[in-house]
């Protein structure tokens, strides 16, 4: 996982609350092998007609924002299907933080489990950070996970607040595998024992 | 000096395998041996790659596919199905790019991965042994703890080599006495779960003791320990004795010379010691067990194929009869029917429950100098391709072929609906294999699990029959 220090960029705005898994990835993609590759069916009933032309309104297909890499929406960004497509859709079009006044749970998790941040702000902030986002690339924000603020364009800094432990695990890049990593040398002291007991237990 | 407390062979694996403990007590378990199959892992793989990860023990991981291939010759022109197509073609790419072992479809040695573990001495006595695939608990027959895991572990696995898990806790199923004629394993384990249910050995592993586990060869412990699964447990072992030791003596993948005679020592020590404690016992005598065959939809659902099928209205609960209901409508069954009187459409001989060549030689016997009923399509599906040939050096190819059964490549076949070997919606099939859930093997497929020898007499029968009656010719 990539670790998560301090992200500048172009913040896409999506003035919706309810944005469900099923519209960030629907169903009919999820028959893939792969957890990349998904970016490019990100939001794709929003951000497609049937016959695959760009919606030339929807906000990632604007000039401005398709390589934006902060997402501001509202209330309850996630809910629905449990499914992790949703967070590697995001993450492989290059989305590595969302903004919303809050999350449904399971994305919340998924989220932090593939290197994507979760910033969860008052309504009244979210709608002050959107109008920065309508701004397009003249407004970039900043996200400093080491200081928790939201930096917005005019310099004001916004504090969030953030488990201390995820928090950890993201500024070092640390998945549930990464954290095992962190017992690396263990691992290398018990098959060093091991080799020299059971050397056929290793080809 | 106070005497060590007595484990289990359970308690005797696992803490030879605990790498660390972390603060809330869960154990970082080192995993001995990795099995990969293309269903399970594509994912897996490409987690490892975006996280730039590199497997981190090759060696120690091998790689073979069987769910979705063919088990007819069309496997040598290609797969036809385009999704099981495009994972196989995916697992072959990323086992090259990740320098991992692979067995290809057309090798000798290619057969499902809970058969080709064991045969080729990949899996041993005292090893953890994981593959993302429930029926892992089939290669705890060599005195391992060997269990199934979900594609995030397995990605773990590949890139750490070892597991974040709990303890389980410690189940012993005794089984003393002798078999009678016509029973083998897996009428043990069918009585077993018909004993215990489902959900018997949730939570805990389960050691299978006694006489009656003592005396089967290691297919048969390897067809009881495969359906653990089935009663709930998540591994099923058996402890590690001669039987075992002369199995892996000379396997390619086995210790060799004075390395072997080493492995033995540590592996005699694993057997759990007497005064062990077990948070659940359960025992049955081997002498009353009767050649058992499934009625219902779940594993738990089976009977003496001398009884008659049960009427709903006599359960003692409303969810129970409403449950029984929907599985007599399901499986197209009248209540107080014999089940020797249910015509069956195929017969399946083949899966990791029952495809080895023990399995196959069981059903030759049966069917040697007889013929497959009219109108029962039956197949036998070898376990491996090792199995195959040496089933074919036997001449049981031809006893079989000539008795009217199909003789095929080797995979997981019509155990799941997965590959072109599936039932019709209606069809009642006899099969070796070990779920009999609701379209477990195509979409409508009422499926009777039963043993080698049963399934083969089903064939000739044409319909569930007991085997005792249909014993071998010639013989006494
Ligand atoms: S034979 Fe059946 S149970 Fe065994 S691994 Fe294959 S699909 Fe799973």
């Amino acid at each position: 996982m990539k670790p998560f220090t301090t992200l500048t960029g172009v913040a896409a705005p999506l003035p919706a609350a309810n944005v469900d898994t099923d519209k960030i990835i629907p169903a009919r993609f999820l028959k893939t092998i792969a957890r990349t590759g998904l970016g490019k069916h990100l939001f794709a009933n929003m951000r497609f007609n049937a016959d695959g032309s760009e919606k030339p309104d929807f906000v990632l297909n604007q000039p401005a924002y398709r390589n934006a890499e902060i997402l501001i929406a509202f209330e309850n960004f996630g809910c629905g299907s449990s499914r992790e497509h949703a967070p590697w859709a995001l993450l492989d079009f290059g989305i590595r933080c969302v903004i919303a006044p809050d999350f449904a749970d399971i994305f919340h998790n998924n989220s932090f489990k593939n290197g994507i941040l979760p910033v969860k702000l008052p309504r009244e902030i979210c709608e002050k950070l959107m109008e920065d986002a309508k701004l397009g690339g003249n407004a970039r924000l900043t996200v400093d996970l080491e200081r928790s603020v939201v930096i917005r364009p005019n310099g004001e800094e916004i504090p969030f607040a953030i488990d201390a432990f995820r928090r950890h695990c993201l500024l070092n890049g640390l998945d549930d595998i990464g954290q095992t990593l962190q017992h690396k040398s263990a691992i290398d002291g018990f098959e060093a024992r091991q080799r020299a007991a059971q050397p056929w237990l290793y080809g | 000096m106070s005497a060590e407390k007595p484990r289990t062979l359970f308690d005797k694996i696992w803490a030879h395998h605990v790498v660390d403990t972390l603060a809330d007590g869960t154990a970082l378990l080192y995993i001995d041996r990795h099995l990969v199959h293309e269903v399970t892992s594509p994912q897996a793989f490409e987690g490892l790659r975006v996280a730039g990860r590199p497997v981190h023990r090759p060696d120690a991981t091998i790689a073979v596919v069987d769910h979705n291939i063919a088990t007819d010759s069309s496997r040598r022109t290609g797969i036809l199905d385009p999704e099981s197509r495009l994972q196989v073609e995916t697992l072959e790419q990323n086992v090259a790019a990740f320098g991992v072992p692979y067995i290809p479809l057309l090798d000798a040695r290619q057969g499902i991965v809970h058969v080709i573990g064991p045969e080729l001495g990949l899996s041993l006595p005292g090893m953890t042994i994981v593959c993302g695939d429930s029926h892992t608990s089939t290669h705890g027959a060599m005195g391992a703890l060997a269990f199934g895991i979900g594609t995030s572990e397995v990605e773990h696995v590949l890139a750490t080599q070892t597991l974040l898990q709990k303890p389980a806790k410690n189940m012993r199923v005794t089984v003393d006495g002798q078999l009678p004629m016509g029973c083998t394993a897996k009428d043990i384990v069918l009585a077993i779960i018909g004993k215990i249910g489902t959900a018997g050995g949730t939570g805990h592993v389960i050691e299978f003791a006694g006489e009656a586990i003592r005396a089967l060869d290691m297919a048969g412990r390897m067809t009881v320990c495969n359906m653990s699964i089935e009663a709930g447990a998540r591994a099923g072992m058996v402890a590690p004795d001669q039987t075992t030791f002369d199995y892996v003596k000379g396997r390619p993948h086995a210790p060799q010379g004075e390395a072997f005679d080493r492995a033995v020592a540590w592996w005699s020590t694993l057997p759990s010691d007497p005064g062990a404690h077990f948070d659940k016992e359960v025992s049955l005598r081997a002498e009353e067990i009767v050649p058992m065959v499934t009625w219902g939809t779940s594993p738990e659902d089976v009977a003496p194929i001398t009884a008659l099928v049960p009427d709903p209205d006599a359960a003692d609960d409303e969810t129970r009869r409403a449950q029984l209901q929907r599985m007599v409508e399901y499986m197209g069954l009248t209540p107080g029917q014999k089940l020797t009187d249910l015509k069956v459409d195929v017969v399946f001989i083949g899966s990791c429950t029952n495809s080895r060549i023990e399995d196959i030689r069981a059903a030759a016997a049966i069917a040697k100098g007889r013929h497959v009923a009219e109108g029962v399509r039956a197949m036998v599906v070898p376990g491996s391709g090792l199995v195959k040939q040496q089933a074919e050096a036997e001449g049981l190819d031809r006893v079989l072929v000539e008795a009217g059964f199909e003789w095929r490549e080797a995979g997981c076949s019509m155990c799941l609906g997965m590959n072109p070997d599936k039932l019709t919606p209606g069809q009642r099939s006899a099969s070796t294999s070990n779920r009999n859930f609701e379209g477990r093997q195509g979409p409508g497929g009422r499926t009777h699990l039963l043993s080698p020898a049963m399934a083969a007499a089903a064939a000739l029968a044409g319909h569930l029959a007991d085997v005792r009656d249909w014993q071998p010719v010639g013989s006494a």
